[in-house]
């Protein structure tokens, strides 16, 4: 199928700005599944609220466009309903890592079979370019004019201490190598997370005079590099991509039909 | 194997909100933006159908079509 037998063409143009890097995840994402030839009706996308959660009414899968913060547990109760469906939850970084941080911890501790992609722009984009917990120290924001105090949270460290067992990290410049880490996130079997880095030209951009969205995607291309790589290690400023870590745990709707055939046959305490 | 050959390269105008992400980041020279702050492939016979506008369009404006797809 081509890109468009995938989305909803009635809504486009979409309400991104222009230059918008969640555009670009949308396009990775599209063809990610296009890639595992998946069908339309297998896929069930769950999205919180803010710019990145519009995807949701974009693509036309089975979604659901829920609550700020609460997608993945939503998501949590369609996948044990459903453990046949695969689950996508695309999130920004707010939505994600705060007002939704519990329930992404938990739901990385369970590793349910869910792939969560966080669609980080380092702004609250759609309220006005509030300062998120992805901002960072120093940097400027509507409600942070005097520069941020607050530091950031390493997504990628993160997830990885809640217990996800597939962790990778990319940018909207490279394009080609986020398609293929949301492949791979999706045929993981566990809780996967796939950071996106994504330019917000609007408000962290103008805000902190980065330029065009032009310009912030060569920055994120100057400012990463792959895992381990020599640039990587000789700059402890480079920001690394990459796949952090794939592993095989006991995943929790598997773990779940266990407990069923337990009751099912009365072997319980 | 032979490298594609660019048969269409089509912009969506209605979609395309002149970000200049494929002009900037196409090997070629091939798009500019026009006087309606669109993107149009001015230079159609330099491109070498690698499609990097088409993956990096946020806006899923760009198509490229070649003879092997």
């Amino acid at each position: 199928m081509a890109v468009k037998d995938y989305i909803r063409e009635r809504f486009f143009p979409h309400i991104w700005c222009a230059g918008c890097g969640h555009g670009i995840v949308l396009n990775s994402m599209i063809r990610s599944i296009e890639t595992l030839g998946m069908s339309k009706n297998e896929i069930v996308m769950v999205s919180g609220i803010g710019c990145s959660s519009r995807i949701c009414g974009y693509v036309d899968f089975h979604t659901l466009h829920t609550i700020h913060g609460r997608a993945l547990a939503f998501a949590t109760g369609v996948k044990m309903s459903k453990p046949e469906l695969n689950v996508i939850v695309p999130m920004g970084d707010g939505d994600a890592l705060s007002i939704g941080g519990n329930h992404f911890i938990h739901a990385a501790r369970r590793n349910i079979d869910i792939t969560a992609i966080i669609m980080n722009n380092r702004i609250y984009g759609m309220t006005g370019g509030q300062y998120s917990p992805l901002s960072g120290a120093g940097t400027l924001a509507t409600t942070a004019p005097y520069h941020n105090i607050d530091p950031d949270f390493d997504v990628v460290k993160m997830a990885m201490a809640a217990g996800a067992t597939f962790v990778a990290r990319t940018t909207t410049y490279h394009a080609k190598e986020t398609t293929d880490m949301i492949r791979q996130a999706i045929l993981h079997e566990g809780f996967s997370v796939v950071e996106v880095m994504s330019q917000c030209p609007t408000y962290f951009g103008r805000k902190n005079r980065l330029g065009s969205a032009v310009d912030m995607m060569k920055q994120m291309k100057s400012i990463t590099a792959p895992i381990g790589s020599k640039a990587a290690r000789e700059n402890p400023e480079i920001i690394e991509r990459g796949i952090f870590c794939q592993e095989e745990k006991p995943e929790y709707c598997s773990e779940y039909d266990k407990v069923i055939e337990r009751a099912t046959q009365g072997q319980g305490v | 194997m032979a490298k594609p050959k660019l048969k269409t390269h089509t912009i969506d105008r209605d979609w395309c909100k002149g970000c200049s992400i494929c002009v900037e980041f196409c090997p070629k020279d091939v798009l500019e933006i026009d006087d309606m702050d669109k993107a149009v492939a001015a230079r159609k016979d330099d491109c070498i159908a690698c499609k990097l506008c088409e993956l990096r369009c946020p806006d899923l404006a760009v198509e490229v079509r070649t003879d092997k797809d």
